[in-house]
């Protein structure tokens, strides 16, 4: 049999209810996983006791016949889930020593569902980054490396500490968030699966909150069967928070039957950006044969506002979160710097606290919201968001499901696009327009670039409609029969 | 647009950032640019486009207007960095 730590959570659960081993065992053996990756850095906590704890609390409940869907599962938490009696950071400095007294709605619902917790994983800081490399807790190291070349690399962001978890075969799964690619350009730069579910399809209470009308919760997998059973145990209503809608969540693995005939692929003129290299045209391509060849049919699309994604969400974002932000003002948790006023207070926690990404956001976010820019800036923001979203209602008239890549380029070295915030904004070209109108969209890993590392592509739903692009993902994935390993993994 | 430094400076101070002047002419540059990048948003007319304030076509849910919660305080303060007989504390704000 694998090793244990390199099973889907498709087989784990077969073996676990077959009694091939438990709960514990499984838990143990990605236990020693974690230990062995920390050069990577993937976790801020490591919480073994409490993994052990509920590892054996879940091989007590199959014994009683109680196994629930994710039953006795070892997954990674995002720093960014609230977790009562954990430290939770958001990769900041300002959370110093911050512990929920409460849990997140989206960890209840897994714990509920049966997983495990090994730890809390690393992040940029605040969710604002496609790199990792915000964090006030250090870099998280891709497992990959290109051919021939020993230079670290970083595995995409915000959720990069959960995408490197589950590439290195550290844990199972790992939940992640995506504001505008968060999830999916991680997943896309370290081979996973990568889902970024519907605006409202989980609740976001209990997450700390960057841009709140794009943020949203998913799974971070290593297949498309485990991201349908992770989110199934993760969504559905919940009235703390009001923008949760209130409809049932179907069986998500029964969406999976391999039939695609005669389903209508879009594939959106627009995302053949200037500059986009030969190979990911070209896996591009390779993906709507593989589709074809299964009975899809592809029809080119106009998504015309595509270019104008990027500027619309760096307004939106940066004013949604120097809003939400404001709430660090050293007085009812974490960091607090001293001051002789309450304004020298305030200033000096936050100078001290936030990290220089953070802070360029925040001070964008609150010029374009100040007397005499609100209309110019965050006003024909919000109608170009208006204008994206038309123009995915309008394609989604003539077809079921959408492909493009999922990032304009593989993994960068550490370091590399640092002092030019605009160039660094770019990863997230093909994944911010999926948030701006609120759809699912997936990261599926498709092949490997020439110098030997991950390429995803990517599918876009209609709202709600995740079953259709977990079904398409999984014939993508099928296809691709993508099997290559990073250099780093536990197994 | 291009941001001068004290433009940086009135931000930062809406912000509650402490930012060095020696700080701020590079943030300034680097504002701008990004600024700048954004502004190609003028190209698009956007007459008579409703703004999208949010994805969610629904109606905000409304619950019964009774205590729902309560009763912890030393929960509320647990994380707080310097509570004084179970309130929040900050710097003396009256003269």
């Amino acid at each position: 049999m694998a090793a244990l730590t390199d099973l889907t959570m498709a087989a784990a659960l077969d073996a676990l209810s077959k009694g091939e081993f438990s709960a514990r065992e499984l838990t143990e053996a990605h236990i020693a996983a974690v230990e062995a990756a920390r050069p990577l850095n993937a976790f801020i906590t490591e919480t073994p006791d409490r993994a052990l704890a509920m590892a054996e609390a879940s091989d007590t409940r199959r014994r009683n016949g109680e196994a629930s869907p994710m039953e006795g599962l070892p997954i990674a938490i995002k720093d960014l889930f609230c977790t009562e009696g954990v430290l939770t950071t958001a990769g900041s400095h300002i959370l110093d020593g911050f512990t929920p007294p409460y849990e997140s709605t989206v960890t209840t619902n897994l714990w509920r569902a049966g997983a495990v917790m090994l730890g809390k994983v690393n992040m940029d800081e605040f969710a604002m980054g496609s790199s990792n490399m915000t964090s006030y807790y250090g870099k998280v190291e891709n497992p990959w490396r290109r051919k021939g070349n020993n230079r670290p690399l970083v595995p995409g962001g915000s959720s990069g500490g959960s995408a490197t978890a589950v590439a290195a075969r550290v844990a199972l799964g790992a939940t992640g968030t995506d504001t505008g690619g968060s999830i999916r350009q991680p997943a896309a730069f370290c081979g996973i699966v990568g889902l970024k579910p519907t605006y409202g399809r989980c609740s976001r209470w209990g997450i700390v909150a960057f841009a709140s009308s794009l943020d949203q919760a998913g799974p971070m997998t290593r297949t498309v069967r485990d991201a349908a059973i992770m989110l199934g145990a993760m969504a559905g209503h919940d009235p703390k928070d009001s923008t949760s809608v209130n409809r049932p969540v179907p069986d998500y693995k029964a969406a999976l039957t391999g039939d695609i005939r005669g389903l209508k692929v879009g594939i959106p003129t627009e995302y053949r950006v200037d500059g986009m290299p030969a190979e990911i045209e070209r896996l591009w391509a390779q993906g709507i044969e593989w589709l074809k060849a299964a009975g899809a049919e592809p029809v080119e699309i106009s998504l015309p506002h595509t270019k104008y994604a990027l500027p619309t969400y760096y307004i939106i974002a940066p004013a949604e979160a120097s809003s939400n932000l404001a709430r660090y003002d050293g007085v009812r948790f974490g960091l607090r710097e001293p001051g002789d006023s309450l304004d020298a207070m305030y200033e000096a926690t936050r100078a001290a606290g936030f990290g220089t990404e953070v802070k360029r956001r925040v001070l964008i976010g609150t010029y374009v919201l100040s007397a005499g820019y609100y209309d110019a800036y965050y006003l024909k923001a919000q109608r170009l968001r208006s204008l994206i979203a038309r123009d995915f209602t309008q394609a989604f008239e003539d077809v079921d499901v959408i492909l493009t890549p999922s990032t304009p380029n593989t993994a960068f070295a550490a370091g590399e696009k640092m002092d030019d915030p605009v160039a660094m904004y770019l990863n997230d070209v093909f994944t911010v327009p999926v948030n701006l109108a609120g759809l699912p969209g997936i990261s599926v890993p498709a092949g490997l670039s020439e110098d030997g590392l991950p390429l995803g592509l990517q599918l876009i739903g209609r709202a709600f409609d995740e079953e259709t692009v977990l079904k398409v993902g999984e014939v993508l994935e099928t296809a691709a029969n993508f099997t290559a390993r990073p250099g780093h993994q536990s197994a | 647009m291009s941001l001068d430094k004290a433009t940086v400076a009135h931000i930062a101070t809406l912000a509650r950032i402490k930012i060095p002047d020696s700080d701020l002419e590079h943030l300034a540059g680097e504002l701008s640019q990004i600024l700048g990048w954004i502004e190609q948003l003028g190209e698009v007319d956007t007459t008579g486009v409703e703004p999208m304030t949010g994805v969610v076509q629904m109606d905000l849910p409304r619950r019964a207007d009774v205590v729902t919660d309560g009763n912890i305080r030393d929960k509320v303060l647990a994380n707080a960095p310097e509570p004084a007989h179970g309130f929040f504390t900050v710097p003396k704000v009256v003269e």
